[in-house]
């Protein structure tokens, strides 16, 4: 193997669902507090998906409060303890940054009907994951 | 050993133990064989000559090929001395590898930075240049380079456009964040000098350490 896909493979995140642009996901993220570690979610559109390898990073927007937040996420960060697919959207480009100038009913991604959509279902939770305070 | 050859891979990154992502070089460095000892009493200075990466023994030149013969060693694609307080204790033949770094050392990297072409005295010295507005008509100009009658002539070591990078560089103090002996790689936390595929001189530092 090539060495440096070598350095990079160890690193690399092993269950990662395929998930692109427009799909809405529920991302997992450990959160250390002093010495107490705990989960916290984020979920919300894949507004774009960059890099290769360890330094591979996701975008996923959502609107809290009426105010639109982004969060960027090294897929491969350990950090990031599980990525799931809540729904599967029909886009037509690569990089959603439209959306942050839509809102409402602008901003709706039309779903995906594929065959894993309708039969999908949602993996059980991890040990219960906080809700994510504002 | 004082250091080993490397072959400069590319910069990737990795997560550390606390979830952190860490820059990092990897650097294929070694197997390097000691090739010649150089000592005080016949050259005037100890070093040692190290050689890396086996080369076809048709493709080195005669003289050369007699110098590996000597030495009892494959011919070697790249030969580079590495200075040494004591020479006596390092044995011609010897093969050094990675396993002389270990996590956490210390080092040196030493390349050839990337040549970067004739460049003006913004991107060559960190002039700042004109103002871009304003009515400013001169952007990137170095403006005044002496005074006038006297001296009547440009100071020597004037700061002026020219040829850059291509030089060799030192980069100091760098952290090894990773030794892979199988395949003798060192991960080094940060940039190193050169161009992907160019070779570089791993160092551990002599005197103060971390």
């Amino acid at each position: 193997m090539d060495p440096m896909n070598f350095v990079e493979s160890k690193h690399l995140k092993k269950k990662v669902p395929d998930f692109g642009p427009g799909d809405t996901v529920r991302v997992h993220v450990k959160v250390v507090e002093g010495d107490k570690e705990r989960t916290q979610l984020f979920e919300g559109v894949v507004v774009s998906r960059r890099g290769s390898g360890t330094r591979s990073t996701f975008t996923v927007r959502k609107v809290s409060g009426g105010v639109g937040v982004e969060r960027i996420f090294p897929l491969s960060s350990p950090s990031i303890s599980r990525v799931s697919v809540v729904r599967e959207g029909r886009v037509r480009r690569a990089k959603l940054f439209y959306l942050r100038e839509r809102k409402g009913k602008s901003a709706r991604i039309e779903e995906r009907q594929t065959e894993t959509s309708l039969t999908q279902e949602e993996a059980p939770a991890e040990p219960k994951p906080e809700a994510e305070e504002e | 050993m004082p250091g080993l050859i490397g072959k400069k891979l590319g910069m990737t990154q990795v997560f550390d133990d606390k979830g952190n992502a860490v820059p990092v070089s990897v650097i294929q460095a070694g197997p390097c064989a000691v090739v010649q000892k150089k000592t005080p009493d016949k050259e005037g200075y100890g070093a040692v000559q190290l050689g890396f990466q086996d080369m076809r023994e048709k493709r080195v030149s005669k003289p050369l090929r007699g110098h590996f013969k000597s030495a009892g060693v494959s011919p070697k694609r790249i030969l580079k001395e590495f200075r040494v307080p004591d020479v006596a204790q390092y044995e011609v033949g010897f093969e050094a590898t990675v396993e002389m770094f270990e996590v956490g050392c210390v080092v040196n990297v030493t390349g050839t930075s990337r040549g970067k072409g004739f460049q003006g005295v913004v991107k060559r010295w960190g002039f700042s240049g004109g103002k871009d507005t304003h009515g400013c008509t001169t952007h990137r100009l170095p403006g005044s380079i002496g005074a006038s009658a006297y001296p009547s002539r440009v100071l020597k070591n004037r700061k002026l456009p020219g040829r850059m990078g291509g030089v060799r560089v030192t980069v100091r103090n760098l952290t090894v964040v990773g030794v892979d002996k199988e395949r003798h790689l060192l991960l080094i936390r940060g940039g190193v000098p050169g161009a992907p595929n160019s070779y570089v001189e791993v160092k551990k530092t002599t005197g103060r350490t971390s």
